[in-house]
């Protein structure tokens, strides 16, 4: 069965200023222990689809289902108890919320540990835990607490946007071997919206958006295939040499 | 010092005056009295002559001592004016633990107005504490005017840490500064109101020394009915740092208003003014429930957070 069910889904946006439909007729399935990924130009309406399945942004039409329950109508906070969790594309900064404590909030009932989320995203806890989340934070190591604050979880569902956004490439890697561990040691159903190749190659399974719509849905040999024909070397990833990541490529 | 001091006062003493330190001099101040005192070899506090008040005096160089001068209210329809003057020795590093706690269960108005002159000489560390509290179930107003001033002389440093999160019906809090040559102020100040309550803050700083520094940093949240009022004032005459932030969370029909002033007088003079006034964030909010906690115990451990 099918672990996420969107079914005809469209969004969209009335208000003074605009009339708009953002995601047009969106029909998508993801299953447990796969990773899928969702790529396509920017405004395309990748961000809309993962608030739209963790609540975010209601749905005008259409029906979600997880597990089989319909969802559509569940608030945000009944989907994150029912294990679907939402890492921002933009994480929101808090004057005087603590890392330890956001983690702590996050962790709810999982066994997960708040000190080694934090080491699993490159951030040392002794330096961290203690800090407020606010303006003296790079994006990169804002990227990185939002990111925790997901795989402390233990989701069902787990929606990742552009992670791999203000990262450095140290982190980069590390951020696939999270993923890949992720991948390996649970069940949870990963869906990473991302434009790099390296990502992408991780997927089960490729979705492209754009201009609201469902462009393209391919198992990831054939999309790589052409984005290998476009041209590989101008892509920023493949600099690395010698490093784990060139070795998984061949 | 004939009182004995209450229950309720006990109470009260444990919210305002915990240092996590046994003070090596205090006094306490309940109802309009003394009531209790201890001094040290190095800190004296003596009964003013001509008015009510304290003189605290800390000798030079006096290292790692803690001074309580807590004032408990738990009478109603009282008025308790009074003069402290505090004069830190050079070279000393002390903490002093200030504050009121008033419990009214009266319909009249408790009212303390406390005015602390301070003097913190050439070399000296000062951090000031200062917590107030009401509570009570009578319809009388808690009522807290605290006027604070200090002069701080060359590499003089004071950190000022002032809360007052619950139960002060109205309050005007004055807090005014002098610093010298190479002088440093830090303050931070945390305001909540709720209800009806009334909270204004004035906070001016003069900066007349070389080098010198200051850094306020107010945060406020008002709820119900309350009303807020800042007014900082950030005046440069040599070449100096100063740097006031004053963020606000307005919730329900609060109002608050925040009125910068910087005055430079002299070229070298740095000065910032930063003042938000707004809702908590949606993009907060919004991230706290996507990991499960409701949107009112979010805006909690937003206020909280903001607060600490
Ligand atoms: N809350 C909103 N109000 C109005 N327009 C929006 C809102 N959210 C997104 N949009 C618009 O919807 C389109 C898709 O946005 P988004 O889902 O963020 O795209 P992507 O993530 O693919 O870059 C864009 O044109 C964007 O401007
Ligand atoms: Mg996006």
């Amino acid at each position: 069965m099918n672990l996420l069910e969107m079914k005809n889904v469209s969004v969209d946006i009335k208000d003074d200023v605009s009339d708009k439909s953002i995601l047009k007729d969106v029909s998508l399935e993801f299953q447990s222990g796969k990773i899928y990924v969702i790529t396509g130009p920017n405004g395309g309406g990748k961000s809309t689809l993962a608030k739209c399945i963790m609540g975010i942004m209601p749905q005008n039409t259409g029906e979600i289902y997880l597990a089989g329950e319909d969802i559509s109508k569940l608030s945000i906070v009944e989907r994150s108890k029912k294990g679907i969790g939402y890492a921002f594309q933009a994480p929101a900064k808090f004057k005087g919320l603590k890392v330890g404590r956001l983690l702590e909030l996050a962790k709810g009932d999982s066994g997960n540990s708040v000190a080694q989320t934090l080491r699993d995203v490159g951030l040392d806890p002794d330096e961290y835990l203690e800090r407020s989340i606010d303006n003296s934070f790079s994006g990169g190591e804002l990227k990185r607490i939002e990111l925790a604050s997901i795989l402390i979880q233990d989701l069902k569902l787990a929606l990742f946007d552009e992670p791999e956004a203000g990262i450095d490439l140290w982190s980069f890697k590390l951020l696939i071997k999270t993923f890949k561990r992720l991948n390996r040691f649970t069940d949870t159903c990963i869906v990473i919206i991302s434009h790099q190749e390296r990502i992408m190659e991780m997927a089960d399974e490729i979705v492209v958006i754009d201009k609201g719509k469902v462009a393209q849905k391919t198992v990831k040999n054939k999309l790589l295939s052409i984005l290998n024909n476009k041209d590989l070397n101008k892509c920023e990833m493949t600099c690395c040499e010698g490093g784990e990541l060139c070795g998984e490529r061949n | 010092m004939a009182n004995e001091i209450s229950k309720e006062g006990r109470s009260l003493l444990d919210v305002i005056a915990e240092t996590g330190k046994l003070p090596e001099a205090m006094n306490l101040r309940m109802n309009g009295h003394t009531c209790e005192r201890r001094v040290s070899p190095n800190i004296d506090i003596k009964n003013k002559e001509d008015k009510p008040g304290i003189d605290v005096t800390v000798k030079p160089n006096t290292i790692g001592e803690v001074i309580s001068i807590p004032v408990v209210i738990t009478d109603g329809d009282i008025l308790d004016k009074v003069y402290n003057t505090i004069d830190i020795g050079a070279g000393s590093d002390v903490t002093i633990s200030a504050g009121c706690g008033i419990h009214n269960d009266s319909d009249s108005c408790s009212r303390h107005d406390g005015i602390h002159d301070f003097i913190i000489r050439e070399n000296a560390k000062v951090k000031y504490i200062e917590n107030h509290y009401g509570e009570g179930n009578g319809s009388g107003e808690n009522v807290l005017n605290p006027e604070t001033r200090i002069e701080i002389m060359e590499n003089g440093v004071a950190e000022l840490d002032m809360t007052q999160i619950e139960g002060v019906d109205s309050t005007i809090r004055t807090t005014k500064i002098v610093l010298h040559d190479n002088a440093r102020i830090i303050i931070t100040e945390r305001l909540m109101t709720s209800g009806n309550q009334r909270a204004d803050s004035n906070i001016e700083v003069i900066i007349d020394g070389e080098n010198a520094s200051a850094q306020v940093i107010s945060r406020s949240v008002a709820k119900g009915n309350s009303v807020q009022n800042f007014f900082m004032t950030l005046t440069g005459n040599a070449k100096c740092r100063g740097h006031i932030q004053c963020d606000s969370i307005i919730m329900d029909n609060a109002k608050v208003a925040s009125t910068p002033k910087i005055y430079a007088a002299n070229t070298g003079a740095e000065l910032i003014h930063e003042a938000t006034v707004g809702r908590i964030a949606n993009d907060q909010l919004t991230k706290l429930m996507t990991i499960g906690i409701t949107e009112e115990e979010a805006e909690d451990i937003i206020i909280k957070g903001f607060l600490d």
